[in-house]
Order: C-alpha cells, then structure tokens, then sequence
C-alpha cells in the first residue's frame, strides 16, 4: 500500500522549535525548508539545523522531505548533508527540465556511495512552478526511479503566466491537470499547492474539495492549522468505509473458495474498485477511524 | 587557532541559542547567559567547548544566551558559528557525521 501524502507541512530549516515540533501536528509528510524560508546570509545555519535535527529527533511517524537549494546556490551542499542526516525525500524546487531531476540524481547517487548508504534510498520529488515546468511535468515525474511525486508551486507559476491566484482557481486548472496526468503516468504522487491565506478556513475547504474530487494525494501546507481540515476532507464517510470493507470481505472470501470472479452486493468487484477499497481504508486508519 | 574576526548565529527566539565568538588571547571561555543555567549550565557549556575543540578552535571567547535550546541546536549553532569564523564554507560533513557529541 503506498504512502498516504495528505498534507505535506513546510518547517522553516532556521527554527529550531519548528524542527522540534514538526511531528506533533499531524502532517503526514513533513517538508524542512532550506529554500525560500531561509535568507541567503543563514543558508549555513539551517542546514546544519536541520542535520542535526534529523540526527536527533524521531521523525520516523512522518514522511521527512528537504526542499533543497539550487545545486549552483548550495544545493550540493544541502544534499550532502540531507542524505546523511536520513531525510527520506530530497525535494527540488522550480523543476524545468528532465535534466534538472537526472543533475539532483547524479549528486545523491554520489553522496549515497559515499558513505555507503544502499542505492536509490533517498527519494525525490519536483516542485513544478512554470509553464516550462508544467509543458514538461510527465518528462520530470519519469526523470528518475528516485521520483515519488510531483507538486504544483503555484505562486511562481501565476506570475509566470501573468495572472494571480483566484478563489475558483481557474488559472491552475490546466496546470494541476497536467501535472496530475503526468504523475498518475509514472505512477507517483501529486500534491498541490499550498493555500496562503492561512485564515481562510472556507476557502481551504473549497480548494481542497476540488483537488480531492480532481485525484491529488493531498496539499503542500504552511500552517499546522490547515492539517486537520485537509485531513478531515480526505477522511472517508462511514458508508464508505462499509462499503470498501464489503469489497475487501468479498475478496477474502471469493480467494477462500478459489473463485476468480467476485460480487458484492450485486454488484462485480474488478481492480480498480479493490484499489479504492484500499486507499479508503487507508484514509480511514489514518484518520483514527475504526476499521477492522 | 587565533582570530581577530567576530561572528554571531542563532537568535533570541525560544528554543534557541545565540553565540558569539570573539577572539580571545588563550584558551576558551564562556560567558553563558541562561534561565536553566542552574541545571544545565555545566552542560551547555562543555557541549560547546567539545565542538570548538573538534573544529581546532582552542583560543575564543564565546558570549552565548540560551533560550532554551536542546543539544542538537547547541551543536548546530556551534558548529555554524566555528565555520563561519575560519572562513570556511564547505562543511566536513563526513567529519561531522563521525562525532559522537
């Protein structure tokens, strides 16, 4: 069963009780940031912040990602340290090109082989943030075997199509189309841009009832106050959870007798219905739900 | 190693420790101000000098005001600081993965 990705929490990589405190919320991945969040003049701090921290802290209940710095601004050094502090997933921003994620691989296969850490243990993820990005996201997700995701960063990518963030979101739509088509072809992930106005809890909603019915893993966040309510709109109704467990019952029993084909209820159960099944108990599980 | 530079990281905010390193004519010392001094002052303070040591830093005088900040902050911040004041900004990486502090 794959890794449920609903919410993926941006910590800024120069606050040390953030660091901390990053698995107390519920993020199912936790994203330190070297990026965007620490000032040219502190990019040394945070990064040996963040190493440490991942040497230190248990971060094992969550998903650990680095956004890491250009290779040419100290993105080298950001992935030395990263992989041998254990991070899980090296996230590289303002991916353009295939050749930008096989550049970012190059230097963590070295690192990897370096300190003798087993090959391809380190995961990595795009954030797509231009139209170049999004013309070239199924290039990107199949760029490289370390890929598990690919993410929209929409606040560049506005700018870069001259326009701004509306509350339909009709200026993302072919983007998050795009991008979603392009992960679900390499079979990894998508997630999706982060919703900036942290106290508008309505429209969160709204954006993430439409990325939800449109097929993302879940949402980049950058206030743990998000978390429940992108969590609460991934969870599962009762009678969805019934109905997979049916599917899942249905299943067991059908392998018991040796029979191929399978009915629940009247209706035939096939594989794309038991991987539904799946995922929503997994949703269900993860959101405390009881499930047998 | 002796130096003429200052160099200050970290903040004052909470869980944090700002450390200033001045140059000193010999040996270390640490002037730490913290409201656990009491308990951990003795600790903090001969975390800081393993560090220092390990990066050849054996002359500094070091001004430091803990708000609370855990050993691995400590260490970090240190180590920033120590880096920053050689000059240098390739991490030994390698070296620093090896420490047992």
């Amino acid at each position: 069963m794959e890794r449920l990705r609903r919410t993926m929490m941006f910590v800024p990589g120069a606050n040390p009780a953030m660091l901390r405190d990053a698995v107390l919320y519920g993020a199912d991945s936790v994203m330190f940031d070297l990026e965007d969040a620490v000032s040219l003049k502190e990019k040394d701090t945070a990064r040996v912040l963040v190493y440490s921290a991942l040497k230190t802290f248990d971060y094992s209940s969550v998903e650990t990602v680095v956004r890491v710095n250009a290779l040419d601004a100290g993105g080298k050094q950001d992935i030395e340290a990263m992989v041998l502090g254990g991070i899980n997933v090296i996230r590289l921003p303002k991916t353009e090109t295939a050749q930008d994620i096989i550049d970012v691989d190059a230097v963590i296969t070295a690192v990897e082989a370096k300190y003798d850490i087993p090959a391809g243990t380190t995961h990595m993820m795009a954030a797509i943030e231009s139209a170049e990005g999004v013309l070239n996201a199924r290039e990107i997700a199949k760029a490289s075997d370390r890929m598990i995701g690919i993410a929209l960063g929409a606040e560049d990518y506005v700018t870069s199509q001259k326009t701004r963030r509306y509350p339909d979101g009709a200026e993302l739509s072919f983007a998050r189309n795009y991008i979603l088509h392009s992960a679900r072809a390499a079979g990894i992930a998508a997630i999706d841009t982060v919703y900036s106005d942290v106290d508008n809890e309505e429209g969160l909603r709204h954006e993430t009832e439409l990325i939800k019915q449109l097929g993302f893993d879940g949402k980049s966040v950058i206030n743990p106050r998000q978390i429940p309510v992108i969590n609460g709109i991934y969870a599962p109704t009762v009678k969805e959870v019934q109905k997979a467990q049916e599917v899942m019952a249905g299943i067991r029993e059908a392998e018991a007798k040796g029979s191929g084909v399978i009915a629940v209820n009247g209706q035939m159960v096939d594989k794309p219905i038991v991987e539904r099944a799946e995922r929503v108990l997994a949703l269900a599980k993860a959101t405390n739900m009881e499930v047998d | 190693m002796q130096t003429a530079k200052t160099v200050t990281v970290g903040t004052m905010e909470s869980s944090d420790i700002m450390i200033t390193l001045k140059p000193n004519a010999s040996g270390i010392t640490i002037d730490l101000d913290s409201n656990v001094k009491k308990q951990f002052g003795a600790h903090i303070t001969a975390l800081m000098t393993e560090v220092l040591q390990k990066l050849g830093i054996n002359d500094i005088a070091v001004e430091a005001v803990d708000k609370g900040a855990l050993d691995c902050t400590i260490k970090a911040r240190t180590i920033a600081a120590a880096y920053r004041l050689q000059g240098k900004t390739d991490y030994d990486w390698e070296a620093l993965n090896s420490w047992n502090v």
